[in-house]
């Protein structure tokens, strides 16, 4: 799976490349911006619902969530083409709400590119550095510098309608690029290309963002991309954000059933808590079944209704019974989804709940000893899941 | 067969409607005026041989004799021209408007603007006679202000020719630049306000040159007809306004000189064509780049 490949790059980015990278742990570091309570209304409805959030200079930060959940409202204040209902936005502690969309140092690339049908791709990139009145030998130069971090050079002299939709994205945000802005909001600047040109896309993002040292707001739907690109992760829906975190806390430790979902494939058992020791807690879940083991640094209850969220990775799978183990169930494999690098198995626990199990296939398909039908046990550790009062 | 019938259909309207007319009326031009039924000689009654021989570019040369000629055709070019500008200008904004109209409210607006259609053009063009002469409601409106004192002279005069013009043919300016207007993606203006520009420099930068081929269009529609255009300054422009509709009105009816007033039509006619075939043009790059 993308999401855990890229936890892996960028634990490794990060042990080279010290000090980490994290201004939002320290308390002394100013925000970039900062939504204050800030909510949003169209009529009677509830766009954005009293949202408060720090984003940070040269962060790269992605906005995911469902479609309708209010990404595109949060992006369109920021750039000034929607006002704040309630609340404020600030940009270097400066309340933005005063000043016009064409006065704001933030620039954005949109989400249907927007790219001026009348104009060739030169003067596309040109139309804002344009109206800086900068002079002419200037704007040549920033035109090809841009044009050559985008790889554009052979089509500037084309009009939009004569590229490619991928050639087109990247006009789009090298358009946005040229003026050096503070702030760069991306609404979903890759939904339009295929997965291959997405993902290389993604990482040439990633460049930029790095060489240029501006801060990246995305907006996305799509889970991989925000894990992919993003310092932090915000996951949204209906008008509030539920959790902010770097993508390995997101994917690791989420606070809710709703981000574990959302992000990944997760296995979700409910049940009720009973402590048992220093964040250790049985959880039990069916009838007549041993209490699961669960490690937990939240508080629960006991008898607290409670939710165990599980990847599938993390659950290994066996014929036999394992031994000397904190949580082992038998099931009943009912199927199994063979994915090349990796195998799925969902397997069927007493009391008729389906959890997914996956292991690496790093013997040949031959050696499986597991198929369809069999009874099999499945086995993880208490510090495996994460346990969510929702 | 199939597709060489609906490609004929076309040809042979074109043929009956507009070559044949244009053939006769150009035969016309060449014959000399002649106390007969019909007004000129020779016909098909004298026979092919002697119709051929008849036929001569006297009648041409006759316009360039008398400079009443010239001088209509400079004026009509003046005429057209500027009341093309003036609809245009009343005009581009309207169609903004409708464009930028919430949209349960467009359909009304384009009622509005095809309405009048609806009713008789010649009652259309009276009722301006009724507004604009001097007891008209126009004069008594702005007496009755007190805006004036004196009865303005309106009527019988080229601005009352401009108005009937701009009035007239309004919606043909109108429905071509809606129509640009409206396939523009409202994003565009964002993102030029995002890269800069005030609301004013992105109408100048984005709205305009995207709504060219409209403004095209609604020119060439309105110039085109208000050229030859006969109606509006007999009945708004009095005796002062020379316009090459007039002149060829008077030529074929109170002179019966039916090959000088053909030879006016076809001079026309020539003028006309170098817009038209722009407009043709305009309207075939406007499909290709649609495409
Ligand atoms: N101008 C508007 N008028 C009314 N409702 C709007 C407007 N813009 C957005 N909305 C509503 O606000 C909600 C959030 O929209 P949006 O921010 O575009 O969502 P997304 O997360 O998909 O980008 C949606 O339910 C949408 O219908
Ligand atoms: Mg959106």
């Amino acid at each position: 799976m993308v999401p855990s490949l890229s936890i892996l790059d960028r634990k490794e980015k990060c042990t080279v490349s010290s000090p980490v990278f994290a201004p939002w742990d320290d308390p002394n570091e100013k925000p970039l911006i900062r939504f204050e309570n800030v909510s949003k209304r169209f009529g009677s409805f509830i766009a954005i619902d009293d949202l408060t959030i720090n984003i940070y200079a040269q962060e790269f930060f992605a906005l995911l969530g469902p479609s309708g959940c209010g990404k595109t409202t949060m992006m369109r204040m920021l750039a000034g083409f929607e006002s704040v209902t309630e609340g404020r936005i600030l940009l270097s502690g400066k309340d933005i709400a005063a000043v016009p969309p064409n006065q704001r140092a933030v620039n954005m690339m949109f989400q249907s590119y927007a790219l001026f049908p009348h104009l060739s791709i030169w003067d596309n990139i040109a139309f804002g550095l344009r109206r800086d009145k900068m002079p002419k030998d200037k704007i040549d130069a920033r035109v090809a510098e841009m044009l050559k971090l985008t790889r554009l050079e052979e089509f500037a002299r084309r009009k939009p309608h004569q590229i490619s939709g991928g050639q087109r994205q990247r006009v789009a945000l090298a358009r946005s690029l040229a003026k050096a802005p503070k702030l760069l909001l991306l609404d979903e600047p890759l939904g339009a290309l295929d997965k291959k040109l997405r993902q290389d896309t993604q990482f040439e993002l990633m460049d930029i963002q790095e060489s240029t040292g501006t801060t990246f707001v995305i907006v996305t739907h799509d889970q991989e991309e925000a894990m992919t690109v993003a310092s932090r992760v915000a996951v949204m829906d209906e008008g509030r954000i539920i959790q902010v975190a770097s993508p390995a806390n997101i994917y690791e430790t989420p606070n809710s059933v709703y981000v574990a979902d959302f992000i990944g494939d997760v296995n979700i058992i409910s049940g009720t808590a009973k402590p048992a020791g220093k964040d250790r807690y049985f959880v039990d879940w069916v009838p007549n079944q041993a209490p699961i083991v669960a490690v937990s640094e939240t508080g629960f209850s006991d008898g607290q209704k409670c939710h165990l969220a599980i990847r599938p990775e993390k659950i290994s799978i066996t014929k036999d019974k394992p031994e000397d183990v904190e949580n082992a169930v038998e099931g009943k494999v009912l199927d199994i989804a063979y994915l090349g690098n990796l195998s799925t198995y969902h397997v069927e626990l007493p009391g008729g709940q389906i959890i997914k199990a996956q292991t690496a296939n790093t013997r040949r398909i031959s050696n499986r000893g597991i198929t369809w039908e069999d009874p099999v046990w499945i086995r993880w550790n208490a510090t495996a899941g994460v346990l969510l009062e929702q | 067969m199939r597709r060489f019938a609906l490609i004929a259909v076309p040809y042979a309207w074109l043929l009956a409607l507009f070559l044949i007319p244009f053939l006769i009326v150009f035969k016309i031009s060449l014959s000399d005026a002649a106390l007969a039924i019909p007004p000129y000689a020779p016909t098909l009654k004298d026979g092919f041989g002697a119709l051929i021989e008849g036929l001569d570019l006297e009648n041409f040369w006759f316009l360039t004799t008398d400079d009443l000629y010239y001088k209509a055709y400079l004026s009509s070019l003046k005429i057209a021209a500027l009341s093309t500008f003036l609809t245009l200008l009343v005009g581009y904004p309207m169609a903004y408007g409708m464009a930028r109209a919430p949209e349960e409210w467009r359909a009304t607006l384009m009622m509005l603007v095809i309405l009048p259609f609806w009713t008789s053009f010649l009652i259309r063009v009276y009722a301006w006679v009724g507004i604009l002469s001097n007891e008209g409601l126009l004069n008594q409106l702005l007496l009755w202000i007190g805006l004036i004192s004196e009865p303005l002279t309106i009527l019988n005069t080229p601005t009352a020719v401009y108005i009937g013009i701009v009035y007239t043919y309004l919606p043909f300016m109108i429905l071509p630049i809606y129509a640009a207007l409206d396939r523009m993606d409202d994003s565009l203006i964002e993102a030029a306000e995002d890269l800069g520009c005030s609301r004013l420099t992105a109408f100048w930068l984005v709205t305009v040159p995207l709504s060219k081929n409209g403004i095209i269009a609604g020119c060439f529609l309105v110039f085109i007809p208000a050229l030859g255009e006969f109606v509006i300054p007999s009945l708004l422009g009095g005796s002062g306004t020379l316009m090459i509709g007039k002149v060829l009105f008077e030529e074929f009816f109170n002179n019966r000189d039916w090959p000088v007033a053909s030879a006016v039509a076809v001079i026309l006619l020539l003028i006309l064509i170098v817009p038209i075939v722009l407009f043709q043009r305009n309207q075939q790059k406007q499909a290709e780049a649609e495409k």
